[in-house]
């Protein structure tokens, strides 16, 4: 019998590990939003294939150049950016001028991302910081949407699209009123089946309720996602304003309408359960939804914008690490939750 | 708790059972290599002292060296034949110990030596405690913790329900599987004596659902003098693990830092309990055990009766490995200790045998990505930590406070972080180190 002779490598067990990797992960996030993006592209046209395409390109650059300034491998690899990118690009008006659209995608990455320490320690979901900033530095051009559904929009842009930095854009198509503004400001509501299957006005990616429902519906399914999180959200939103509607329906509007109009479902589908800035633990998820979703109806009835997914959702992200504190499992065999941190 | 009818814990993770090539394998009798190395530390608790002296010949199951103290066990001859010598050996932990060399005779018969019996009938519960440390009995569910230890119930604490736990959660492993297929007597017989130590009201046998066949056998022969019942569990890991176990069986929570005792409850792995039954009557000691020899790069698998002392080299040759044997580990991969050396012996405390070809162990080598705080730790951990917080406290070498506010020394290093990191952080490895400095520096602070 030859003598065995051979060189072992050792390591700590397990020695098996699941199937899950940060990247896939990611990727899949990337592939169930592949759906909200073609639908945009087909209502929107041109300028939303470019305001999408300067988006993501933008946010790869910036977090490509902050990597090779920091030394530091170059994370493209593991799809993060590539979210971000791509929910930044959906949840921005779409005739916004294209060096808005590359000057807010280096925000969201530089300033909400790589400035806290990169992948995993951003306490915002960096797409939204991105957005935030836009709105306050140009109130205007975050307002003005185009159309949706123009005969024209494969073969020409809107000419806001193609602005020159620092310059005043001008609009040269129709703009419409979105659903919510409609509501608030002039009590016009739109028909819940065109706001479900997405034939209205708004950011390129919130148009479609439908397609990012099922979006979640695949991430949820493959354990990729938290289902607490948009339920709570979506059910808080829907119980929230039911009352409001059952109280006095001509001043408020129906639950049906607040759930489809907006940017609720990408945010509470897409936004909010951004891992690395919400709750970990059952517990947390249920009160950082509930919070969301209250938020939502406060800000869009009594607040003076017409939409209030994007704070209500950066106002859950600063609060994440205090609901973990709070929420914390009792240790097993101990009667004493585990003391604060 | 219960999960569609059957009992069980909560959290926990789901790996790959890879059980099927074993399970059906009946246990073969292991051969003789040609020097047995018996190490005299194969139990938590302080080395066994050498009765025998290089030279001197042995009888199968003769006693080799006699227990130090009460934490410490007896050790048994695997074969006849002659000392060697004792020397130096080493272990699994790395550390040397004392080990005694057994050359077997050639062509020996290799009957066991008769001791003196421990009758169940008439022996009291003391003198049952001390046949089973005479016996040299540990866990043999593989953490080797002496069972008499265990036996000994304190003055102010009983014991309502005896757990046998046949739950068998790592994957590959197979050996209590077979044991409660083809050892029932033996474990019925155990039982008899455990329960007559411990005065417990009822026996429960934990065995999980992938197993149906044993739980058939065993509900098919239960004895009309036990207060004993089978209950099915659902296949979760880490089932096997005595406070899980007891959690799922009974609905209790042993408190942080105490024994299953302080709920009225002993656990016995089903491996330990058929030994005692076997051993007992005819007063023998453990000089052999069952294990399952398994893993992609084993040609032989199987579950055998090996003789303690059996180094690994001689194992592997005789079992046949691929040439791309990479990883040899203890046990199953969960908790599985990896060998760096092949001259280690097989001892009480080895269940299993696992070999890894370079494909398996490549598939754990992945990229450490930061912590996405994704939270599948938080729902794996069975005794509900944080993994992902303690993780990121251990990379900034809080071990103190890990310690103080979050319950490190309540992590019993089952691995159910790691397995579902999809950061793949090493979490468990960073809770072992950090454990055992809070160990040190508390051992420091108290001298």
């Amino acid at each position: 019998m030859a003598k065995l002779s051979k060189t072992l490598e050792i390591r700590t067990s397990p020695h098996v590990i699941s199937g899950y990797s940060a990247d896939t992960i990611m990727f899949n996030v990337v592939l169930a939003l592949i759906p909200v993006t073609l639908f945009a592209i087909y209502a929107f046209g041109l300028a939303a294939l470019l305001t999408l395409t300067t988006a993501l390109g933008s946010c790869l650059l910036t977090e490509y150049v902050i990597c090779r300034w920091s030394g530091k491998p170059s994370p493209l690899g593991d799809w993060s950016v590539a979210i971000t990118g791509l929910l930044y690009g959906l949840i921005l008006p779409p005739g916004l001028p294209l060096w808005m659209t590359f000057v807010g995608g280096v925000i969201s990455v530089g300033v909400g991302k790589s400035l806290f320490g990169g992948l995993g320690y951003n306490p915002f979901n960096p797409a939204l910081v991105g957005r935030a900033i836009l709105q306050a530095a140009f109130p205007v051009s975050m307002t003005s949407w185009v159309q949706s559904f123009t005969p024209g929009r494969f073969l020409s842009l809107p000419s806001s699209t193609l602005t020159l930095p620092f310059t005043e854009p001008i609009y040269d198509v129709v703009t419409g009123a979105t659903p919510l503004a409609a509501w608030k400001f002039d009590r016009e509501l739109a028909g819940t089946g065109d706001l479900a299957v997405g034939y209205i006005n708004g950011s390129i990616g919130e148009t479609s309720a439908v397609l990012i429902l099922l979006g979640g519906l695949y991430l949820v399914l493959r354990n990729m996602m938290s289902w607490r999180i948009p339920l709570a959200i979506l059910g808080t939103v829907a119980a929230f304003s039911g009352v409001l509607h059952l109280v006095d329906a001509s001043r408020y509007a129906s639950p049906w309408f607040m759930l489809f109009s907006g940017g609720l479902m990408l945010g509470a589908v897409f936004m909010a359960t951004d891992m690395v800035s919400s709750p970990m633990t059952p517990k947390g998820c249920w009160i950082y939804g509930v919070l969301i979703g209250a938020l939502v109806v406060v800000i869009r009835v009594w607040g003076g914008m017409p939409e209030g997914v994007m704070y209500a959702i950066l106002l859950g992200n600063a609060l994440t690490p205090h609901i973990d504190d709070l929420v914390r499992p009792k240790v097993y065999g101990t009667s004493r939750r585990e003391k604060s941190a | 708790m219960r999960l569609l009818g059957l009992k069980t814990f909560r959290h926990g993770v789901h790996p790959p059972e890879s059980k099927d090539e074993t399970s059906g394998l009946a246990i073969r009798q292991f051969p003789f290599a040609p020097v047995l190395i018996v190490p005299l530390v194969q139990h938590m608790g302080k080395p066994s002292i050498p009765t025998v002296i290089e030279g001197q010949e042995v009888v199968r199951g003769q006693r080799i060296a006699k227990a130090d103290g009460f934490m410490s066990v007896s050790m048994h001859a695997p074969a006849s034949g002659t000392v060697r010598g004792i020397a130096l050996v080493p272990s699994i932990s790395g550390r040397m110990v004392p080990g005694v060399f057994i050359e077997p005779f050639p062509g020996s018969t290799q009957e066991t030596a008769e001791g003196t019996p421990c009758p169940l009938e008439t022996a009291t519960p003391d003198e049952i405690v001390a046949a089973i440390q005479d016996a040299g009995v540990v866990g043999l569910g593989g953490a080797a913790f002496p069972t008499h230890v265990k036996l000994k119930i304190p003055e102010d604490k009983y014991v309502d329900t005896l757990i046998i736990n046949g739950a068998e959660c790592e994957p590959y492993l197979t050996t209590d599987h077979r044991v409660m297929l083809e050892q029932r007597d033996d474990l019925f017989m155990g039982i008899r004596y455990l329960r007559k130590v411990t005065g417990a009201e009822r026996v429960i046998i934990g065995v999980e659902a992938n197993k149906p066949d044993a739980a058939e056998n065993l509900r098919e022969g239960l004895p009309d003098d036990l207060p004993v019942s089978v209950e099915v569990l659902t296949v979760k890991y880490p089932q096997g693990a005595e406070k899980m176990l007891i959690t799922a069986l009974l609905g209790r929570e042993v408190p942080s830092g105490g024994l299953p005792l302080d709920v009225h409850a002993l656990c016995v792995n089903v491996a330990t309990a058929a030994e005692i039954g076997r051993l007992l009557p005819h007063g023998r000691g453990i000089q052999e055990r069952v294990i399952t020899i398994t893993g992609p790069a084993v040609k032989d698998k199987g579950n055998y009766r090996i003789p303690i002392g059996t180094p690994l080299r001689f194992l592997l040759e005789t079992v046949g490995v691929d040439d791309d044997l990479t990883r040899v580990f203890l046990g199953g991969p969960m908790m599985g200790a990896a060998v760096s050396s092949l001259d280690i012996s097989i001892t009480k405390g080895t269940s299993g045998v696992t070999a890894f070809t370079e494909t398996e162990v490549e598939r754990t080598y992945r990229h450490e990505y930061p912590c996405i705080r994704c939270g599948y730790c938080v729902d794996a951990c069975p005794i509900f930590l944080n993994p992902s917080q303690l993780g990121i406290l251990a990379m900034a070498g809080e071990y103190q406070r890990m310690a103080e506010e979050n319950n490190l020394m309540d992590c019993f290093e089952c691995g159910s972080c790691s397995f579902v990191c999809p950061s793949h952080i090493p979490l468990v490895h960073r809770f072992r180190v950090a454990k055992t400095s809070v160990r040190r520096a508390r051992a420091a602070g108290a001298a």
